[in-house]
């Protein structure tokens, strides 16, 4: 009898295999394949705006997708670099050969953990609660918690021109039965699509008619552990090129040969913000061309990514859109572009805990809730575990608000809203983005990462250490004023920086745009004992206080009303006065707490109105 | 939000001296202070009341007393600022539309007593009647607000907030795309001019609203007649208080300020009122080349002819004096019959006695000052308090963007407060929810991957 049972080894299910482990479960991961755990189907690259936001919290919680991305980078850089921090953004190219060879290490490393290849057909259910699962070989494996965590594989189907076979992503096979068994419990699913551009044999390419984008060199990290960073002798560039008339001619005119218009019925609703290059000419006819990066895969393979050419269209007409790209005239394609239709579940099914509301101890992580990307699941497969674990020894749930993490504002989303395309984080989702920077994700939440159990008491040391550094800096530069001297006087000319009126605290002094960090150590004439990472934070606290401030503001009040719990098992017909709509979206969701309540559409202010009075009065 | 800061108007619609505005929540001490000219509220002890002005930049709105609650120990339990104004809508309208512009909600009937008893101060025999009263307010707030807007006003809202939400959703694209040549990069440079237009858009509606520049400043006016024609009780009926003593007896009435007074929204500024309140008149007072000076001066002039008398020659010349003016005249006495004999002339006729046709007064100014088209026009339904409230909070936060914009901050800071105007005008409409956003940025920039 295990504690736990995860299926699907992809980056949702590996992390909450983990987390479960960590947290002394008995945990079994079921997968189809065990040399693909966590393997990355689209393109090789890990982080960017919103989403390297993403792997900091999951990191500062004790997750591990920020280490093996250290661990197997080519390439990182910082992008946003020009904007403010709340919008800098760590992005990674892995190996893609040796990220799921580091991840497969790390599963076989953790205690508590046995790993299965295997593929589930159903799970066994007893009067409404999960306790294990029956394989496709008949044997059944019980367990007092299943999570689901099964990506795209569910009922796949591999789209190309006119061709469509059931298959999962990277000519896996794809999980059948399982969805078909998810709606007769109770589950409903819906079809979702994404696609996948070509890869390319390097060898085959003139890089000379192409822009280098290179990255930063290795001085990023995405661990705040920066042990685990692997530097290499060189970094692994991308380029950049565009398309040309040819191409778009070539796409006009094969246009319904492609699989999305014409070639096939096709159910599934795609990523707006994912599209085909047959989409985007489609919808922006008036683009003369598109911009492509050409991405790294591998340091053991001789292929890279096509970024921005994702298509669904016959492998003739794929050979003729990339040899009319420049660099790619007499390009040899090692792997077609295909769109991949598949299940998921609606997860406004789902407790903010990512828990089944229909099946007890049944819980859904990742892209099968209908979220894309890795990070995105990644995050989701941590929750999931570390509540799955808090219910199996019957503490509280951890869920996160919308001010503390983008984590908080992935799920509260998914199950307040749920999502009609694959749902992908976007620093514009984030209302209190100043508040979650990539920056301050472990100060943040390494504290709760501790008290769970998942950060180790050594790097939690290291953390308060960092902390406490940095409001003793603040309140120090907060102390400590200067006053135009002749001589700072003489020092802020010549270095054509604004002079100073009267008598100023360090701190206001760090305030202003000219002033960083090393000049106030200069004028000040003392050395802070800080390290560039802490310097960071002294200076963005000051000079971005008063929007800090406003936004935390802001952030109270939203608190006030998250601690407003409604009752999981509140009759919404004995709530007076709501509207019809509004009884209706409460009943399904059954929002945990006002807030969440608030987030629902349909349901307006008058109603929240009613269910506070409603609440007020039946508190006793 | 459900915690917000409210205010409303507790005092009853009407003719009052004194009108109270509570506003309730966590901001108030702080949204007051920034236009009260007085003691920092924050700073005062609970239960004490406070003497100031209220002012709108430079502006003095009005000179009040105010009381403050502090958590919990007030009617909402939350923080309270109650402030005592003089009476009249006038001016407790624009005092709530500046709490508004400062971030405090127009409350919904019944909310200060709803949020008492959702705060535990009220107990529960008395939830029934506060659910009846919730309930009687069968449209939520902003469908309300959607209802009182009318079709031109939805669109010029709506056009503004598409404006700002191109800007917003561009910066958002740099930002989430940060790599993506096919989309402008919008520095803060390029982005000032168009906040500047915004600016200057949201400016003009804020100015045309109401009814008018003048009138919203006020209209200098002198009222003129010779003694003993009823000028005082004019004043007084107009006023409808007793600030302006009448009385036989000489020397009662020192009230020397300009008075200030509010027809249905048409605000009538009264100079050198001083000598009309004394039993001898401004022009044996002052003598009749002072009283020139006023008149020229006036924008408007009340020119008060008692109509039981013929006319004398001290009238013919305040007639020959003004007839270049903007006048409007004034046959008092009407309860005493006709003797006037006025040709080409429209005339009031009002007795200041018994307060009849004193409405007839508004509607004439109203007809000299303003353009008959502006009366018409949508845009002078942006007379409701919360609207032009919320285009103040609108500019207010476009300023902060220039200002941050200027300062070189950023540019997503900048669009925090671009997104913030965007937000105030959703508020207005009813529509700013992020899915638009999102939306807009999907339809208008083509990305992917």
């Amino acid at each position: 009898m295990y504690d736990a049972i995860v299926i699907g080894g992809g980056h949702a299910g590996n992390e909450a295999a983990i987390s479960l482990a960590k947290l002394n479960k008995k945990t079994l991961l079921v997968t189809g394949n065990l040399n693909m755990v966590s393997f990355m189907p689209c393109n090789p690259s890990i982080g960017g705006p919103a989403k390297g936001t993403l792997v900091r919290e999951i990191d500062a919680l004790g997750g591990v997708m920020g280490i093996i991305t250290d661990k197997t980078t080519l390439q990182m850089k910082m992008l946003n670099k020009s904007k403010g921090p709340a919008v800098r953004a760590l992005r990674a190219q892995s190996d893609k050969l040796e990220y799921p060879k580091e991840m497969l290490k790390t599963l076989r490393n953790t205690e508590n953990l046995d790993l299965k290849e295997a593929y589930v057909r159903k799970l066994s259910i007893v009067d409404g609660r999960v306790n294990g699962v029956v394989l496709e070989s008949g044997q059944v494996i019980e367990s007092k918690i299943v999570i689901i965590t099964t990506g795209t594989f569910m009922n796949a189907k591999i789209l190309v021109g006119d061709t469509s076979k059931s298959e999962g992503p990277d000519k896996q096979k794809a999980s059948i039965g399982l969805s078909n068994h998810l709606r007769d419990i109770g589950h409903d699913t819906f079809r979702l699509k994404t696609g996948t551009p070509a890869r390319v044999k390097k060898n085959s390419i003139d890089f000379s008619k192409m822009e280098l984008s290179p990255g930063d060199g290795f001085v990023h990290h995405f661990s705040f552990d920066k042990n685990h960073l692997r530097v290499l002798d060189k970094e692994w560039p991308c380029y950049l090129i565009h398309t040309q008339a040819k191409t778009h001619d070539i796409i006009k005119f094969n246009l319904n040969k492609s699989a999305m218009y014409g070639g096939q019925t096709v159910d599934g609703v795609g990523p707006r913000y994912c599209p085909s290059i047959e989409d985007k000419l489609v919808r922006f006819s008036d683009k003369e061309r598109h911009q492509l990066f050409i991405e790294p895969e591998s340091r053991s393979l001789d292929e890279v990514y096509l970024q921005g050419f994702s298509t669904s269209m016959p492998h003739d007409v794929q050979e003729k859109m990339i040899h009319s790209l420049p660099g790619l005239e007499n390009a040899v394609i090692s792997k077609y572009a295909y769109a991949i239709e598949y299940d998921a579940i609606d997860s406004r099914t789902l407790w903010p805990t990512l828990e089944s509301k229909v099946i007890d101890n049944l819980f859904f992580a990742g892209q099968v809730n209908g979220t894309s990307g890795y990070e995105e699941a990644a995050a989701q497969g941590l929750m999931a575990g570390i509540n799955a674990s808090l219910k199996i020894d019957n503490l509280p749930p951890f869920i996160l608000r919308r001010d503390e993490a983008y984590i908080g504002v992935l799920i509260d989303d998914l199950v307040t809203k749920g999502t009609k395309e694959p749902y992908r984080m976007l620093t514009s989702r984030a209302e209190f983005r100043l508040l979650l920077r990539h920056d301050n994700a472990d100060l943040r939440l390494t504290d709760y990462g501790y008290n769970l159990g998942l950060i180790s008491k050594e790097r939690y040391d290291r953390f308060t250490s960092k902390r406490r550094k940095i409001d003793e800096s603040i309140d120090k530069l907060q102390s400590m004023y200067i006053t135009p001297t002749q001589e700072i006087r003489a020092y802020l000319d010549k270095n054509e920086l604004m002079t100073i009126k009267g008598k100023t605290s360090l701190f206001d002094l760090l305030k202003r745009q000219d002033i960083s960090f090393d000049i106030i150590e200069t004028l000040a004439d003392m050395h802070f004992d800080l390290n560039d990472e802490e310097k960071e934070q002294v200076e963005i606290n000051a000079k971005y206080e008063g929007y800090i401030k406003k936004a935390i503001a802001q952030a109270n009040k939203m608190q006030k009303e998250y601690k407003i719990t409604i009752p999981k098992d509140i009759n919404y017909h004995h709530v007076n006065n709501l509207a019809l709509e509004a009884r209706d979206k409460l009943d399904k969701i059954r929002p945990l707490t006002i807030s969440q309540a608030s987030r629902i559409s349909g349901v307006n202010p008058s109603d929240i109105q009613m269910l506070l009075i409603h609440l007020k009065k039946y508190e006793t | 939000m459900i915690f917000d800061t409210i205010t409303a108007k507790t005092t009853a619609d009407g003719s009052s001296a004194i009108n109270v505005i509570r506003v309730s929540g966590e901001d108030s001490f702080s949204i007051v202070n920034k236009i009260f000219k007085g003691p920092n509220l924050n700073k005062q002890k609970t239960h004490t009341i406070h003497y100031g002005h209220i002012h709108d930049h430079q502006k003095i709105i009005d000179e009040v007393m105010i009381s403050i609650f502090k958590a919990p120990r007030s009617f909402t339990t939350e923080d309270v600022v109650e402030i005592s104004t003089h009476g009249g809508n006038f001016i407790a309208n624009e005092i709530l539309k500046l709490l508004i512009s400062h971030g405090a909600r127009m409350a919904e009937n019944g909310e200060f007593t709803k949020r008492a008893y959702l705060n535990g101060r009220l107990d529960l025999t008395e939830a029934e009647s506060i659910m009846d009263l919730v309930n009687a307010k069968s449209h939520n707030q902003l469908q309300l607000a959607n209802n009182q807007l009318k079709g031109d006003v939805k669109t010029l809202v709506e056009n503004l907030q598409e404006e700002i939400l191109n800007i917003v959703a561009n910066i958002e694209v740099n930002i989430d795309y940060p790599e993506y040549d096919d989309v402008d990069q919008l520095t803060n440079d390029l982005v000032l001019p168009k906040i500047e237009i915004l600016i200057k858009k949201i400016d003009d509606i804020i100015n045309e609203s109401e009814t008018g520049k003048m009138i919203r400043d006020g209209i200098k006016t002198v009222i003129v007649g010779k003694p003993n024609v009823g000028k005082s009780s004019l004043l007084n009926s107009l006023l409808k208080e007793d600030k302006a003593i009448v009385t036989d007896i000489s020397g009662t009435t020192r009230d020397l300020i300009e008075a200030e007074l509010n027809l249905d929204g048409v605000i009538l500024k009264l100079i050198d009122t001083a000598g009309i309140r004394t039993t001898k008149d401004v022009i044996e007072r002052i003598g009749i080349n002072k009283s020139k000076k006023a008149i020229e001066s006036a924008d408007l002039i009340l020119l008060v002819l008692n109509q039981s008398e013929k006319l004398n020659d001290l009238d013919m010349e305040l007639l020959n004096l003004t007839k270049n003016k903007q006048r409007i005249i004034i046959a008092n006495k009407m309860d005493l019959g006709n003797k006037l004999d006025l040709k080409d002339e429209s005339v009031i006729n009002i007795s200041a006695k018994n307060n009849q046709g004193i409405d007839q007064l508004s509607k004439a100014v109203k007809k000299l000052f303003i353009d008959e088209k502006i009366l018409n026009s949508d845009k002078t339904l942006l007379s409701n308090v919360r609207h032009i409230g919320k285009f103040k909070e609108v500019k207010r936060a476009l300023e902060d963007a220039k200002k941050a914009a200027i300062d070189q901050i950023p540019i997503d800071f900048v669009e925090i407060d671009l997104r913030k105007a965007w937000a105030n005008l959703g508020e207005i409409t009813g529509q700013s929810s992020g899915d638009d956003l999102l939306d807009n940025l999907f339809s208008k920039f083509c990305l992917g991957k």
